[in-house]
């Protein structure tokens, strides 16, 4: 190359020679610190390359010096976490849900590890807090459906609620369809309905309550009780107080004699295992309900 | 005459579509052709009635086509889109990020967010950042090679069949018609569309670059060279798919497993490398060293910088699939591909800011040149940002978590959307023949509102993000993963609606910059006081 090569003022390094629409390139090296943090991660690449799995052959990769592998990895991290829970495990195991209730330190475990079972598995429906909703009953509280006790709650989990799948799912008889099928008329539906407002407090028209109790009497108190405290043996809900799955207004309850909709939850026994049940229930025993 | 050819070819397309629309064999063909063939009807009523869409006063001889000049009335339109196109992607990303943070704004079937998603994603990227990338390239081309676009009227097609495709894939993902493919949602029609008109574009580009009367090849053609080369092989590899019937919507992918997730990153992620960021480098390549009106810092460096990037870029994708069913093997090549390729992404980032070596003084009054150099730094940031999460061990924490958002963003609103923002203030008072623009004070405006909302939206999708990754791996002391999903999404609110607020300051500079093009279009001029020309009054505090 010559020497006469055009040299920009302000820079007072050359440039190259072409020009495009006015733009001039000049004849600057790389910058050195860019060249050697190129050849540094280039570097790094090689080594890591050696020590990792990396190079794919015809039908398998190199392992890598260090011997890791991904799978391996988490299979070691799993085994590691339930080896150190190994010893409390095998007694929740062991125990039935009153014993474990009543041992403090494993009932704290159980507590914890139900939690993060719940977590991933129960807030779908039942809520972060376990708080319920529209449908799904609230779990902090004490009224239970088809009861609270240790061992109705881990039944209840065990096999679930209607589940078509487990045959021993608690499900007695499904309430009918008053309404839709005929067998209450909408005057009587009306006054039932009203009833039921009285006996839970919550402000009915008396005209209408006063024949609803004789409807109540036929068609109700076989399921729900004389005075509406219901059968948790039936899943049939208390009707005398203030805790409504599907609603507490009249409207609400015209829907549920009308066409009544039943809560259905799924057996989890064959998916997480008993052990995991009894934390379960622990964990909703914590909760402040439970009998 | 050449428009009657043009309009009765139109015309054709119009009627194929509307057979299209008549046989059908599902509900959702039939609608979507309905749509082409009144997108295509429109366009060859317009060609019959020889409507013009010049501004006022277009009659001047500054826009007259001349035919042995330099073809710009099609970068006219193109810079016109890319103002549309902006408008309507940021839009819909600010409406999307609204139904993030409040899920009542879902509006099933249309308008839910996982239809409005692809169309926010496919309208900025591939309307707004495509045309950009046209537009500017046929530019670039013809002033770096000092010859004609090459291909007659074919220009006017690429850009036509262009915004054509826009439509089709648009009206598509509102319909539910979609492979599931991100950034390659639209259906295998669409994608044979495209395919005839992006072979189209790089016919023109190549013709164009074969006739040049520059003895060499300027470095702002090659990067959008192999963006239009690249661009073409990943769509075509990644799209490959079976449809059910040739009168239908649905089409099934080539390929299957973890075989199909790797092809759909390793286009995914060269989309990013080769659209977004080879395509952009040569828009750098040209309007910086214009701006600043100085040369190009290091030729060495821009050959070392583009072979590496092109390089590595293109094996960078499995960082996409780290800890998943894809090989260890393959995740470690992903890895270190994208560590190696932080320098030869740096590579650009250097040559555009040390360009301004000399010329640093022109920031204080020329906000456009401000607008290049604010977008080298976010290319910087975010070309840095991208190797470190490629890292196994930093990907566990980013990955699927709002950090990846951040991320995309603050190299989309800060590297592509101000990179364009600077080239088109460049380009509009020269296309058409206006003597500066309507206002620089306004693009002052519009690079801080841009700044500004860059700023938050990235920060507070850092934030969100590493609480998010952060949270669903938390432990307690046995062992037990402390939080649920819920309570994980329910943390990220607040961030949400100040994303909305950094979305909402971006489209708002976005709007500003409209109104400055459209008055430098009409020849406006406002009167003000130049920037850093005015003595700073002193004033009381108020």
């Amino acid at each position: 190359m010559s020497g006469k090569r055009e040299i920009d003022e302000i820079s007072g390094v050359e440039v190259t020679g072409h020009e495009w629409d006015g733009i001039k390139e000049l004849n600057n090296p790389l910058p050195r610190w860019w060249l050697y943090t190129l050849y540094g991660t280039i570097i790094w690449s090689l080594g890591y390359v050696v020590v990792y799995p990396a190079i794919p052959g015809l039908t398998d990769a190199t392992k890598g010096l260090w011997g890791w592998s991904s799978r391996a990895d988490i299979r070691n991290e799993m085994n590691m976490v339930a080896e150190g829970q190994k010893a409390i495990t095998d007694k929740i195991s062991a125990m039935d849900i009153t014993a474990i209730m009543a041992d403090p330190e494993v009932r704290a475990f159980a507590i914890s590890a139900g939690a993060s079972t719940f977590k991933v598995n129960c807030v779908q429906c039942h809520g972060s807090g376990a708080q319920g909703g529209p449908g799904y009953p609230n779990l902090n509280d004490d009224s239970w459906l088809w009861g609270g006790t240790p061992e109705a709650i881990v039944q209840t989990i065990q096999h679930g609620i209607r589940d078509p799948i487990d045959p021993d799912t608690r499900i007695t008889a499904d309430m009918p369809a008053f309404g839709k099928d005929g067998m209450l008329t909408p005057e009587q539906i009306s006054q039932v309905g009203n009833y039921v407002l009285k006996i839970a407090g919550l402000g009915n028209d008396e005209a209408l309550a006063t024949p609803g109790a004789e409807v109540f009497k036929a068609n109700c108190a076989s399921c729900h009780g004389d005075n509406g405290e219901g059968k948790q043996d039936m899943g049939a809900p208390q009707l005398n107080d203030a805790v409504w799955l599907f609603g507490g207004t009249l409207q609400d309850i015209t829907h549920q004699l009308n066409t009544p909709r039943h809560g259905v939850m799924p057996a989890w026994e064959a998916r997480l295992g008993d052990t995991k049940v009894k934390e379960l229930a622990a964990y909703v025993l914590s909760l402040g309900g439970g009998q | 005459m050449k428009n009657g050819s043009i309009a009765i070819a139109v015309s054709v397309a119009a009627f194929l579509a509307l057979l299209g629309a008549a046989l059908g064999h599902d509900a959702l063909f039939r609608i979507h052709f309905w749509i082409i063939f009144a997108a295509l009807a429109l366009g060859a009523l317009a060609l019959f009635r020889q409507v013009s869409f010049a501004p006022a006063g277009g009659g001047s001889a500054a826009l007259r086509d001349d035919p042995n000049g330099y073809m710009d009335g099609v970068v006219r339109y193109g810079v016109i889109a890319t103002m549309f196109w902006g408008v309507a992607g940021l839009l819909v990303g600010v409406i999307a990020a609204l139904q993030l943070a409040y899920p009542d704004l879902n509006l099933p079937p249309f308008l839910n967010f996982g239809r409005l998603r692809p169309l926010h994603t496919s309208a900025v990227i591939f309307a707004f950042g495509g045309n950009a990338l046209i537009a500017t390239s046929f530019y670039v081309v013809q002033r770096t090679t000092r010859a004609r676009l090459w291909g007659g009227l074919l220009p006017w097609f690429v850009f036509w069949g262009y915004q054509l495709f826009i439509i089709a894939a648009a009206t598509g993902y509102l319909l539910g018609i979609t492979q599931g493919r991100e950034y390659a949602e639209p259906e295998w029609y669409v994608d044979i569309w495209i395919t005839i008109v992006w072979v189209s574009y790089l016919l023109v580009f190549l013709g164009t670059l074969v006739k040049r009367k520059e003895p060499h090849i300027y470095v702002a053609n090659w990067f959008y060279l192999s963006f239009i080369v690249t661009i073409a092989m990943l769509h075509l590899v990644n799209n490959l798919a079976v449809p059910v019937s040739p009168l239908g919507v649905k089409s099934y992918s080539a390929f299957s497993g973890v075989q199909d997730a790797l092809t759909q990153w390793w286009y995914g992620h060269n989309a990013v490398g080769f659209f977004l960021t080879a395509g952009f480098l040569g828009m750098m390549y040209y309007f910086v060293p214009k701006q600043a009106n100085r040369p190009v810092y290091s030729y060495r460096l821009s050959i070392v910088h583009f072979w590496s990037l092109i390089f590595m870029y293109i094996w960078a994708g499995p960082h996409h699939l780290h800890y998943t069913a894809l090989p260890d093997w393959a995740q470690t090549l992903g890895m270190v591909f994208s560590v190696m390729l932080w320098m030869p992404s740096w590579g650009g980032m250097i040559n555009g800011l040390m360009t301004l070596s000399g010329a640093w003084d022109k920031l204080r009054t020329d906000p456009i040149l401000r607008m290049l150099v604010m977008s080298l730094a976010f290319y910087g940031m975010s070309t840095f940002e991208g190797p470190l999460m490629s890292i196994k061990a930093v990907n566990s924490l980013s990955h699927y978590t709002d950090w990846t958002i951040g991320h995309v963003h603050s190299g989309a609103l800060g590297w592509v959307g101000m990179v364009t923002f600077g080239s088109v203030y460049f380009l509009v008072p020269k296309l058409w023949g206006r003597t500066q623009l309507y206002s620089l004070r306004l693009v002052n405006w519009h690079f801080w509102l841009a700044t500004l909302g860059i700023v938050v939206y990235a920060a507070v999708m850092w934030v969100s993000g590493i609480m998010q990754g952060l949270m669903w791996r938390e432990y307690d002391d046995q062992g037990f993963l402390v939080y649920s999903f819920a309570e994980t999404t329910a943390a990220m609110h607040p961030y949400y609606v100040l994303r909305v607020v950094g979305g909402l300051l971006y489209l708002l500079g976005m709007l500003v910059m409209v109104f400055n093009v459209w008055k430098t279009i009409r020849g406006d001029v406002r009167e003000e006081i130049p920037l850093g020309a005015e003595a700073p009054a002193l004033k009381p505090a108020e």
